[in-house]
């Protein structure tokens, strides 16, 4: 398991869209040969959304040949509500690229069999030859898309009922008013993400750092279901230094935002993002395994 | 990328690069029209899987909802109250020169005449939408002659008219048909003027209060019955008094039904009304408000004596008055002055930041675009 630690939200924002960015290249998908990327909603992947939009229209990446699966959406809820998930992908993503609808996947909430559109959305991702980098934030109780405190952690598509938790952390995006939330959802599983080439996991804000404590530093629990990527032969963290407040093993911080430090635990670094992959692919010069370039002191 | 056809055959055309108006807010969005309709991009995508066939770049540029101008009596040389007997050459003229001031959509106005006039004139109007010839024209607007001679303003007075009964009959016989008719001013202090009211009312006709010297109990009556419009508010009416507003009071009055507003035209053209006087109805009333120009044949023209319908006019700058007087007699501002000025106060229009207009389109077609 890798954990990035950036110095601020934008920062981690750049260093995760970037690596997306890269991924997506070294790829070079076609015409038959499509990039699968799992995707999240919520306030914490929008820097990344922005950044990627961006490379787009700089003319960097195009989204033609990539298709998308969203990791969850409200039940009930109608597709064209401002805060429906189909909306938030719209409005801070799908309109501002390339990709074509055909080749996006969102669970439709409105199904009148919810069981049979979670089974299909399964079957989807199979055709697909399965997710290539699967991107996914945390929860306050560390879930994994809407895997709450409880869920199976081999479980597949289907409807769970929101923890109070989420329903309280939700209620910002509807007035602030806990009636107005959905309480019910179609979420990818545990397992779905699990079966993903890779997984990289957003997790920026202090709110956030108890969670990734437990997902990390403790053992593979279903309690915090984010816990079962201990167990995925290539998990990425991507979080800034608030989300890493709890976290025992980093045994100091940078004295200033230029240092890059080696660390005792060589997985845990604070990386300056300047290093541009890009260039490198652009020029199909050299093909290297690692992201990240450390300098010891 | 084409789209996919899915629903509808006809090219998708996706304006970028631009600010829209919603939510009375100035958006940075992409605007999307397909066959002369706005579309929700978002149910394109996701819906029907669509896409743009082609985009035009509006290099940051404000789009807005084309004008409609609903109390124009002519413009360019032409009056649309002359008994002439092309008639349709005439609103043709004025409809295609007025896209320059992205106007969209207008109701040809006609002053208080003798029957002769509206039985000549009114048939060779057409309802037609607007494109590449011209602005579009939703029906005719009657400006009179059932108005009050006590606030005729430029109207001639020996055309002026009562209602004889409360039906359409005295309508019919003035007018000779009320087909093309969208609009019309009338008094409500007169006698059977509220049968009247009902009855255009029912027929889909807009009653609009104006050149009246009613009180706001008056006012109320008509709106009850039916009214839903102000002409040129505070010209022609009594003016605003603490103890009986008149029709002004209408803006605030809560004997309108719930569900209907009371719309009222104003002339921002910094003659007809003080700025002062147009914030204090906007303030009051701001969903009501609907910018007219009153223009009359002159505008357009240079300075000099012109006619509007029976009535020799003189222009002096930016004023119009009745030859020999100081009535003003409509307005030669153009519609996009009137909305500059109302701002230091697919049909659309760009727009750039003073709010002067570069390109018109209609039905998301360009039918004017400003020379550089």
């Amino acid at each position: 398991m890798k954990l990035m630690i950036l110095n601020d939200y934008d920062q981690a924002s750049e260093w995760a869209a970037k690596y997306i960015r890269n991924k997506l290249l070294q790829f070079n998908p076609g015409p038959g040969k499509y990039f699968t990327l799992g995707l999240p909603t919520g306030s914490t992947p929008l820097g990344c959304y922005k950044k990627l939009i961006e490379y787009y229209k700089k003319g960097q990446i195009s989204f033609q040949y990539v298709k998308t699966f969203n990791m969850d959406e409200y039940v009930g809820l109608p597709r064209e509500h401002p805060e429906s998930y189909h909306s938030f992908m719209w409005n801070n993503f799908f309109k501002h690229i390339d990709i074509r609808a055909e080749n996006t996947n969102i669970l439709d909430g409105n199904a009148a069999d919810l069981q049979a559109e979670c089974d299909a959305f399964e079957d989807k991702i199979k055709a697909a030859g399965g997710i290539q980098l699967f991107v996914g934030g945390i929860g306050p109780d560390g879930h994994i898309a809407f895997n709450e405190p409880g869920s199976s952690l081999v479980s597949r598509t289907r409807v769970k009922t929101l923890a109070q938790d989420t329903i309280i952390a939700n209620a910002r995006f509807f007035d602030g008013d806990l009636c107005k939330v959905p309480t019910m959802a179609l979420t990818v599983g545990v397992g779905t993400v699990m079966d993903a080439k890779e997984v990289m996991i957003l997790i920026t804000g202090a709110h956030k750092a108890f969670a990734l404590y437990k997902a990390i530093e403790e053992g593979v629990n279903h309690m915090w279901t984010v816990s079962a990527f201990q167990q995925h032969p290539q998990t990425l963290f991507v979080c800034d230094e608030d989300a890493t407040l709890e976290l025992s093993n980093v045994s100091c911080r940078p004295p200033s935002i230029n240092t890059v430090l080696c660390m005792q635990h060589m997985n845990y670094v604070h990386i300056q993002p300047i290093y541009s992959l890009y260039k490198l692919l652009c020029a199909h010069t050299t093909y290297i395994n690692s992201y990240v370039h450390i300098q010891p002191i | 990328m084409p789209s996919n056809k899915s629903v509808s055959d006809a090219p998708i055309c996706q304006f970028v690069n631009c600010r829209i108006l919603r939510d009375h807010k100035l958006q940075r969005e992409d605007l999307w029209v397909r066959e002369g309709q706005i579309l929700d991009p978002e149910k394109l995508f996701f819906d029907e899987k669509g896409f743009a066939d082609k985009q035009v770049d509006c290099e940051g540029l404000i789009i807005a909802p084309g004008f409609i101008d609903v109390q124009i009596n002519g413009g360019f040389g032409v009056d649309f109250s002359q008994p002439s007997s092309d008639v349709a050459s005439g609103v043709r003229l004025v409809g295609h020169r007025i896209l320059e001031h992205g106007v969209t959509s207008f109701c040809p106005t006609l002053v208080t005449s003798p029957p002769s006039v509206y039985h000549q004139v009114l048939p060779q109007i057409t309802v037609q939408n607007g494109g590449q010839h011209g602005a579009g024209v939703l029906g005719v607007h009657v400006e009179g002659p059932f108005i009050s001679a006590q606030k005729k303003g430029a109207h001639p007075e020996q055309y002026l008219r009562t209602f004889s009964s409360p039906g359409l009959s005295d309508l019919l016989q003035t007018y000779g048909t009320l087909e093309r008719v969208r609009v019309v001013t009338l008094a409500p202090e007169l006698e059977h003027s509220t049968g009247v009211v009902r009855e255009l009312s029912q027929r889909g006709v807009t009653v609009s209060l104006g050149h009246s010297a009613a009180n706001l109990s008056q006012a109320e009556d008509a709106v009850q019955s039916g009214a839903s419009f102000i002409t040129h508010l505070f010209n022609a009416m009594l003016p605003f008094h603490h103890r009986d507003p008149g029709i002004v009071g209408l803006l605030t009055s809560d004997r309108v039904p719930p569900e209907r507003t009371v719309f009222y035209g104003m002339i921002s053209d910094g003659i007809h009304t003080n700025p002062a006087a147009l914030r204090i109805a906007h303030r009051a009333h701001p969903k009501g408000i609907v910018l007219v120009t009153d223009a009359i044949m002159a505008m357009g023209l240079p300075p000099g004596r012109h006619t509007l319908g029976q009535q020799v006019l003189e222009i002096q700058g930016l004023h119009a008055y009745v030859a020999g007087t100081k009535t003003l007699s409509g307005s030669i501002a153009t519609m996009d002055m009137c909305v500059r000025h109302f701002r230091h106060a697919s049909d659309l229009v760009l727009l750039d930041d003073d709010l002067n207009v570069k390109a018109t389109y209609i039905c998301g077609e360009e039918v004017w675009r400003k020379k550089t």
